[in-house]
């Protein structure tokens, strides 16, 4: 079962590689966000950096959103999906293994260039820090919630949106909990443990449920 | 390794329910290791809906399909001795075949011939190392159907496994599908066209 798992895993990034779009798509649009919003704000440089890490956190979850309606579609459209399910590995585990792999290419470039994005955005080390971190614990949580709406809007040709619609709510406490770690990062004056742990809460939580309800959803799909 | 003659599957009337139809009222079958059934009947009459309820994508609203008689309502072990080829050829465009094929075995589990062995059986060994996006659809299909020889599962369910396939082409799916059989093996095709093999158990299924 392991040797399946580590397969699904291979032949997803082999085929982002060789398909492209994906992972480079969002860290362009991720970048064209952090770039555009100087231009839009205007030269003040206290009021980028108190808001820059609410704009990392604003550019990272769209662009995250941005690739997530392929994450199953393609293989329920070539049928691969029909091979899964007949495969003796479970498909919550299988779902899971996909996550892991859509977000080493969608989201770990993100969090690898988030530092260098902030310095557009005028933040000092200890907010980077804070930014970085934070988003190293929550990308992978807003993967796997996306990975919920994903599943459901799979045999929708243009799922993107209902997508969209599905996952924000879902994706508010992520959102409130990393951006405020961050900005306690930032400020040094409120704790930044508190918000992180709570963090890290969630996205156990969504390590452990969302692939169970994807799995679930994908299975209805067929009806 | 050939499969053992006892194994059967068994498909107790069956019912199925999609979008408020009732697609297939009580379909009963009894298919033994080596035979071939063929599941005839006019187009939306539910042959693939018969083929995708006992590969379990579809759940039935009554009635069980199941393997050596073992009474089980979960199909998940039965799902596991089943090779399914439909109309989506199950492959990726951006793999070559044989790495579809190899992603296909580990799948599946049990290896039987190597992906290279495999399409040298369908007579495609002069495109293994080609991304299958470049083939035709003859070509993707018989990479599809070297699938079911590079794991080794008793139960092959094939929907339409002829369409898109020349003569030379069906006569080696047959030849296929007779090894198979040779060896103990149960296939169950959805077809219009018969395969033409002795021994053949055809279940005709009527429009309602």
């Amino acid at each position: 079962m392991t040797d399946t798992l580590l397969a699904v895993f291979y032949r997803d990034l082999v085929l982002s590689r060789r398909i492209g779009g994906g992972g480079s798509l969002a860290i362009i649009f991720f970048l064209g966000l952090v770039t555009i919003v100087p231009f839009a704000i205007g030269p003040d440089l206290n009021l980028l950096s108190r808001i820059g890490p609410a704009i990392l956190w604003l550019g990272a979850f769209l662009a995250t959103l941005l690739g997530l309606d392929r994450l199953f579609q393609a293989d329920h459209e070539d049928g691969s999906l029909d091979q899964m399910l007949l495969s003796p590995a479970p498909l919550e585990l299988v779902v899971l293994v996909k996550c892991l792999a859509h977000w080493c290419v969608t989201g770990l470039p993100l969090v690898i260039l988030s530092p260098l994005f902030g310095l557009m955005l005028a933040l000092d080390g200890p907010a980077l820090g804070g930014v970085t971190v934070s988003l190293l614990v929550g990308t992978p949580a807003l993967t796997f919630l996306g990975a919920i709406g994903a599943a459901l809007t799979v045999t929708l040709r243009r799922g993107g949106l209902l997508l969209s619609i599905l996952v924000v709510p879902l994706a508010v406490p992520v959102m409130i909990f990393s951006v405020s770690a961050a900005s306690a990062a930032a400020s040094g004056t409120v704790s930044f443990l508190t918000p992180f742990l709570i963090l890290c809460a969630l996205g156990l939580a969504s390590f452990a449920l969302a692939p169970i309800a994807a799995a679930a959803a994908l299975r209805g799909a067929g009806e | 390794m050939s499969h053992t003659q006892s194994c059967h599957l068994l498909v107790a009337d069956l019912w199925v329910v999609r979008g408020g139809r009732t697609v297939l009222r009580g379909v009963s079958l009894r298919l033994d290791g080596g035979q071939l059934g063929e599941v005839t009947g006019s187009n939306g009459v539910g042959k693939s809906t018969l083929l995708r309820v006992i590969a379990g994508f579809l759940p039935p609203a009554s009635g069980c399909a199941s393997w050596n008689e073992s009474g089980a309502k979960d199909l998940a072990p039965l799902a596991e001795r089943v090779h399914y080829v439909g109309h989506l050829d199950g492959l990726k465009s951006a793999l070559t075949a044989r790495e579809n094929l190899q992603f296909g075995l580990t799948l599946s589990g049990q290896a039987r011939l190597t992906p290279r062995e495999a399409l040298d059986r369908v007579e495609l060994a002069h495109v293994v190392d080609l991304p299958v996006g470049y083939l035709s659809a003859g070509q993707r299909r018989r990479v599809a159907l070297a699938r079911l020889l590079v794991a080794d599962r008793p139960l092959w369910l094939l929907d339409e496994p002829l369409t898109a396939l020349d003569r030379a082409a069906r006569v080696m799916l047959m030849g296929i599908v007779a090894d198979h059989l040779g060896r103990g093996g149960l296939v169950l095709a959805a077809t219009h066209e018969p395969l033409g093999l002795p021994g053949t158990l055809e279940l005709r299924l009527e429009a309602q």
